[in-house]
């Protein structure tokens, strides 16, 4: 079920986008084969709400971002591997820059990862690949994630390990009272374990959307960022501020909020370069957190 | 006013005095116009006072690096950019020991140096600056900037090259219509490649631009042994002593973080 984005009544900051720096591209529409439990957009095996993005669609918009002069591009869904395009869209986009893709570790073929490895090497760009694990057990991670997904996941981070890419592992802080550090140590103990002697790490807030709002909770009526609030307050922390989000619709503010409809910025990315108001609960993590989609490589740009 | 065609530019210092040393007397050796420097001249090594008088003496032009604008002005932290807990506590370390061993002359000095310089170097517009153009401790690595961002820094600074430094690791990348982006390098520590050295880059205008990467090697058993001496943390030795980052890594894109070691 999709639960709609209310847009806030009251009055919202707008945020201008200062350069687009980071393109993202729902590769993987919403279609995921699992079905985690915080999902802020609800992906799941049955879920066809936005489909995947074919090569050629990527090839336009990669052909668009030249000229605006764009720095990154990163890959989400769902789960981008579901998509049949999705290993010749890495390597055409690693002709034009770096990439990144998001992916739940589980649905890895061999003979994919043999060819981004080549892709990677012959590129002077990096291919990231994120893995989400959402604990460092099986036991804390199955419940969120599904059962057997934590084997799972490690069998791909082997597999990413043993074709020469070392995956950023990211971890959703699935409380508020969850110790950052403890659960640093513990996933650099599992993953020492199998064999990644040198993991990277990145822990990320849950947004209050979708599938998290019955596991967790909604965003409470004053969680929202208002004009007050940009006051001193450095807009390169946010997302909007250097993103778009290309799915099959258009072009959208950024990647959790295409299911809202005033995030519809345009078919185009240079429809989409336009200010943004803050009118969503969502925005208060972003607010929060700073950045929390990109790569730690891209920095903190909050100084 | 001399024109310039053959300049030396230094990155980060990070109080590594003795590595500066040895790169003036190199530069001036090579017959260089004039020589740079983009910038964090403190944190990492030991004694941060005496890297100043050797740039004054030398005439090296400074710009002010994310850290040479916390320490002047007094900010809590050197606003690195790390988003690692375990970074930002190594950094915690060196910038407190620097902002305690850096006199106020010299840290209301660094308060007055340029974010940026403009210069016309041969047929060259250059914009020297820290990290990049428009942030001073923006991270551009070679593996995660597009040719087309950095056709778009260029074109909307001015600029037909771009140099920083800020990442610790040099690189050249040669844009459309002869302009260039090149990150120097850096003084301050080795470059995560297993070697002692540390580097810089000599620029020439003529015939056309040409950048020359140049090793410097430096006395770094006498750097580490005196950062023992001062208690700065063992990983920063070792880093010295290897030349492998132990420390930092979390901001390394793939490609660079695979050719190190840890």
């Amino acid at each position: 079920m999709n639960i709609p984005l209310p847009i806030l009544d009251t009055p919202a900051p707008v945020v201008a986008l200062s350069h687009l720096d980071d393109l993202w591209f729902q590769v993987g529409g919403t279609l995921c084969n699992l079905e985690c439990r915080h999902c802020f957009i609800s992906c799941n095996p049955h879920n066809h709400n936005f489909s995947f993005l074919n090569l050629e669609k990527v090839r336009r918009a990669l052909e668009e971002s030249v000229p605006l002069g764009v720095k990154e591009y990163y890959f989400t869904g769902g789960e981008p591997f579901l998509n049949p395009d999705m290993v010749p869209i890495l390597e055409l986009t690693l002709q034009y820059g770096p990439a990144t893709v998001l992916t739940n570790g589980t649905v890895f073929r061999e003979e994919s990862l043999t060819r981004l490895s080549r892709a990677d090497e012959a590129s002077r760009y990096s291919l990231e690949f994120r893995v989400s694990i959402d604990g460092f057990t099986a036991a804390d991670n199955d419940p969120i994630r599904g059962a057997g997904t934590f084997d799972r996941a490690l069998r791909g981070v082997r597999q990413l390990l043993a074709h020469g890419f070392l995956p950023i592992i990211t971890v959703a802080r699935m409380s508020d009272d969850a110790d950052d550090e403890r659960l640093l140590e513990g996933f650099v103990q599992t993953l020492r374990s199998i064999g990644y002697d040198r993991p990277r790490l990145k822990i990320l807030p849950v947004l209050r959307l979708g599938a998290e709002v019955e596991r967790g909770r909604g965003y409470r009526t004053e969680e929202c960022v208002t004009p007050e609030m940009m006051n001193d307050f450095d807009q390169s922390r946010l997302l909007c501020h250097h993103s778009r989000m290309v799915t099959d619709r258009g072009v959208h503010v950024c990647p959790i909020l295409i299911e809202a409809p005033d995030a519809w910025l345009g078919a185009t990315l240079q429809e989409a370069l336009i200010a943004y108001p803050l009118r969503h609960h969502a925005c208060y993590t972003c607010y929060q957190y700073g950045a929390i989609c990109a790569n730690p490589s891209s920095g903190r740009r909050d100084a | 006013m001399l024109e310039l065609n053959r300049i030396a530019v230094f990155g980060g210092i990070y109080s590594n005095y003795l590595a500066l040393d040895a790169a003036v007397l190199n530069a001036q050796q090579q017959g260089v116009d004039a020589l740079y420097c983009l910038g964090d001249l403190g944190a990492f090594g030991p004694y941060p006072e005496r890297v100043f008088p050797l740039l004054h003496e030398h005439g090296v032009q400074c710009i002010q690096g994310n850290y040479d604008h916390s320490i002047g002005n007094g900010l809590a932290d050197c606003r690195c950019g790390y988003t690692d807990p375990g970074d930002n506590y190594f950094a915690r370390i060196s910038y407190e020991y620097t902002f305690a061993h850096t006199s106020p002359e010299h840290r209301t000095w660094m308060k007055s140096l340029p974010e940026q310089l403009p210069l016309q170097f041969g047929r060259y517009r250059l914009v020297l600056c820290h990290g990049s153009p428009r942030k001073t401790n923006e991270f551009l690595w070679e593996s995660t900037t597009s040719t087309h961002f950095l056709d778009h820094l260029a074109a909307s600074h001015g600029a037909d090259a771009i140099l920083a430094t800020h990442t610790g690791i040099k690189w050249h990348r040669r844009l459309a219509n002869d302009r260039h982006f090149v990150n120097v390098g850096v003084l301050g520590r080795p470059e995560n490649d297993g070697r002692t050295n540390v580097w810089y880059a000599i620029l020439e205008a003529r015939p056309s631009f040409r950048v020359e990467f140049v090793p410097v090697a430096y006395d770094f058993r006498r750097l580490a042994a005196e950062m023992r001496s001062e208690k700065l943390p063992d990983e920063f030795i070792e880093t010295v002593l290897t030349g492998w980052w132990t420390t930092c890594l979390e901001v390394l894109p793939a490609k660079e973080r695979r050719r190190g070691r840890h």
